[in-house]
């Protein structure tokens, strides 16, 4: 049996068995492809990576708009190598969603028919420079919230990939803000255009950490198996705590009126969400829904020919395929 | 162009490749730890996907890689005995032994 | 200390202009490749031809001793400054175009970084020795694909073979050597790329050859490139890489 082979489960799990999985999880332990789980584990853990690993190919569309146009070499090596890297992380974790079963051939089907989520981000918008210091600062900030959490995820090959993944995190991080902050300290034009770029991304990035708990419908469940470890509030909360002071460090004002330090709780208190524009967005009427998907896809038919003409090759070389090329 | 081994079978239907798993060799004489995996036609094209996916920041000196297909694997039950704590059998494993002291263990 | 040939700078200019084009254009790739492991293939090459070009175009801002970095060679030189071969500057077009040309241009990459690791100058010969082991390596994959796609499907077939076709009369310029080649070789800080065209159709013959390919007859052999008289194709190409550089002239970023 590979490693690829999915364990046989009955259809309504053995509740003795489901106890067994959920101690083991309660004891820290690492749960391994070849290891039983409930079905609605393995369809859990299935949807969760896909939804991750496809947020990440879409999220090389809105900051591979600036490619192009970066405005002097070690900004556009530094990009490339971003968009670059996003690519390698949608990689390792849809390599890590394939060990529950599913080809990658079925993940990407359903992110281009429109069927799998990804995160919601990235349907706005690159629209001037400043917006690539922007995703670098709050959307990969936002996500370096959520990833610690992820590397101790139950679940071993997301929990590994996670781990490679916060390595390679460190230079994005930087880079960002970064580039803000240059903007900032810079020209009349630099500075509005920053600031401008603040004001249209700072509220979708609030709305990355997805809606109230009181709302979420997955949670208790993510909770119980340690895939999720805190609830969204709490780390929407972590990450407007931590962005407030760096936001004044370099001298941009973030778009809430207010957003006001609360002594007790020691969080920075801020203003109401607009959850109208949230679910807009997550339900396909986001600025850029429709162009994403459609770019992915026609990348995807433009290549076709390609990986249709690699397979033809290499069947044609099986006799010799041990011999070296 | 070379004919195809069937051509009555046409062009592949399109898909991602066929999986491999990767195995990188640290720089400094450790043994080659498995990476993660790539997708690939053949042997060449994983070698190269491996390097431009999980090597590009020099982080190995040497890389294998394996269809996935080639790999057999434990399952966890085989592995049970030798790591259930509540296990009936201690004398299995050498550790439930004693070793007089002074005596060299091969 | 010997006084370093007037033609040291557009020689460099040459070498850096000819990686800064086709890393651009390899850079349009990211997020549209035909599949996830070719997009990081991609993107690899591409940072490994700008990096080059970021390093010479330093050494040529140096050695024209006018105070203009790398980035004020890049970004506020017009098109008919740029001193790149035609056949880099040409749009991206579908796979089996890029990656006929990256084997075309790796190769004679190889060769003249190659000789130029024995440069009497001795930055140009440090970028050249790097240079060397990258262009190695953007050969093997190259190869490797045009292998693949010429003996592929029918489809893969007759894509890359119009990309050969279309491609071979931009090739010759890489060959064409001019005064100021032969200055650079006379003194021993270049290479006269007409001693490479040997070795490169050797090489490049076997390949084509093993992908089932035919290298077409060309009559005339399309040039201009290093005297800055491009094609169509380069101006559309910097208005897009320089406009926000130069919308804000003395920014910094």
């Amino acid at each position: 049996m590979t490693h690829q082979a999915p364990h046989p489960t009955t259809s309504s799990d053995d509740p003795d068995r489901v106890a067994a999985f959920e101690a083991r999880i309660a004891r820290g332990e690492s749960i391994e492809p070849k290891d039983w789980m409930p079905e609605r584990y393995r369809k859990q853990l299935t949807r969760m990576m896909s939804q991750h690993a496809h947020s990440e190919i879409v999220g090389m569309l809105p900051e591979g708009n600036w490619i192009t146009r970066a405005p002097n070499l070690r900004r556009k090596m530094a990009l490339i190598a971003k968009v670059q890297d996003e690519a390698g992380h949608g990689l390792y974790i849809y390599c890590g969603t394939e060990t529950l079963g599913v080809d990658r051939h079925e993940l990407v089907q359903q992110l281009l028919n429109g069927t799998a989520k990804y995160s919601s981000i990235f349907n706005y918008p690159t629209l001037t420079w400043a917006d690539i210091g922007c995703i670098g600062w709050f959307v990969d900030g936002a996500a370096i919230v959520n990833q610690t959490m992820l590397a101790k995820a139950s679940y071993g090959p997301y929990a590994r990939a996670m781990v490679r993944i916060c390595k390679e995190e460190n230079f994005h991080k930087r880079q960002g803000y970064e580039i803000m902050a240059t903007l900032a300290a810079g020209t009349t034009e630099q500075r509005a255009m920053a600031q401008d770029a603040v004001n249209r991304w700072w509220w979708p990035s609030l709305m990355m950490f997805g809606p109230p708990d009181s709302e979420s419908s997955n949670s208790d469940e993510l909770l119980r198996w340690r895939v999720k470890k805190k609830g969204n509030d709490e780390l929407r909360q972590r990450f407007v705590n931590l962005t407030v002071p760096q936001a004044t460090a370099i001298n941009v004002v973030l778009p809430d009126p207010d957003l006001k330090y609360d002594e007790a709780s020691e969080n920075w208190k801020f203003g109401a969400i607009d959850w109208d524009e949230f679910w807009r967005v997550v339900k396909g009427d986001g600025p850029c829904n429709r162009e994403r998907l459609a770019a992915r896809n026609k990348a995807h038919d433009d290549g076709e020919w390609v990986r249709v003409a690699a397979a033809a090759h290499a069947a044609k070389r099986k006799p010799s395929a041990s011999e070296a090329a | 162009m070379t004919k195809p081994p069937d051509e009555a079978s046409g062009p592949p239907a399109d898909s991602q490749w066929p999986l491999w798993e990767v195995f990188l060799q640290p720089p400094k004489g450790e043994a080659h730890e498995h990476a993660g995996s790539v997708h690939a036609v053949s042997a060449e094209h994983a070698l190269q996907n491996a390097r431009d996916v999980y090597a590009r920041r020099g982080e190995a000196v040497s890389i294998w890689v394996v269809p996935s297909a080639e790999i057999t694997a434990s399952t966890p039950e085989d592995m049970g005995p030798f790591f259930d704590p509540g296990n009936d059998k201690p004398y299995r494993h050498p550790q439930f032994y004693k070793v007089p002291r002074g005596v060299r263990v091969f | 200390m010997t006084p370093v040939p007037s033609s040291l700078f557009p020689y460099l200019l040459r070498l850096a202009d000819d990686r800064l084009v086709l890393g651009h254009r390899l850079s349009e790739w990211c997020g549209h490749g035909p599949i996830l492991e070719e997009d990081i293939a991609l993107a690899n090459v591409s940072l490994d031809l700008i990096g080059e070009a970021t390093l010479l175009l330093k050494r040529a801002g140096e050695v024209e001793g006018r105070g203009r970095n790398e980035d004020a060679l890049a970004y506020f030189r017009d098109s008919a400054d740029y001193r790149n071969a035609l056949m880099v500057e040409l749009p991206k077009g579908d796979f089996g175009f890029t990656i006929v040309r990256q084997l075309f241009f790796s190769l004679f990459s190889l060769l003249q970084m190659d000789a130029l690791t024995k440069s009497s100058d001795a930055d140009l010969a440090g970028i050249a020795a790097k240079a060397v082991k990258e262009s190695r390596y953007h050969v093997r994959h190259s190869a490797e694909w045009v292998v693949t796609l010429g003996d592929g499907t029918e489809e893969s077939h007759a894509r890359t073979q119009r990309a050969v076709d279309e491609l071979w009369r931009y090739t010759g310029e890489l060959f064409m050597a001019d005064a100021i080649d032969r200055e650079m070789s006379d003194a021993g800080l270049g290479v006269n790329p007409e001693t490479l065209a040997e070795r490169w159709n050797a090489e490049v013959g076997k390949t084509l050859e093993r992908a089932t390919l035919t290298i077409p007859k060309v009559g005339y052999m399309q040039r201009g490139g290093r005297e800055g008289k491009h094609t169509e194709h380069l101006g559309h190409m910097l208005a897009e890489m320089q406009i926000v550089a130069r919308s804000h002239p003395g920014a910094s970023w």
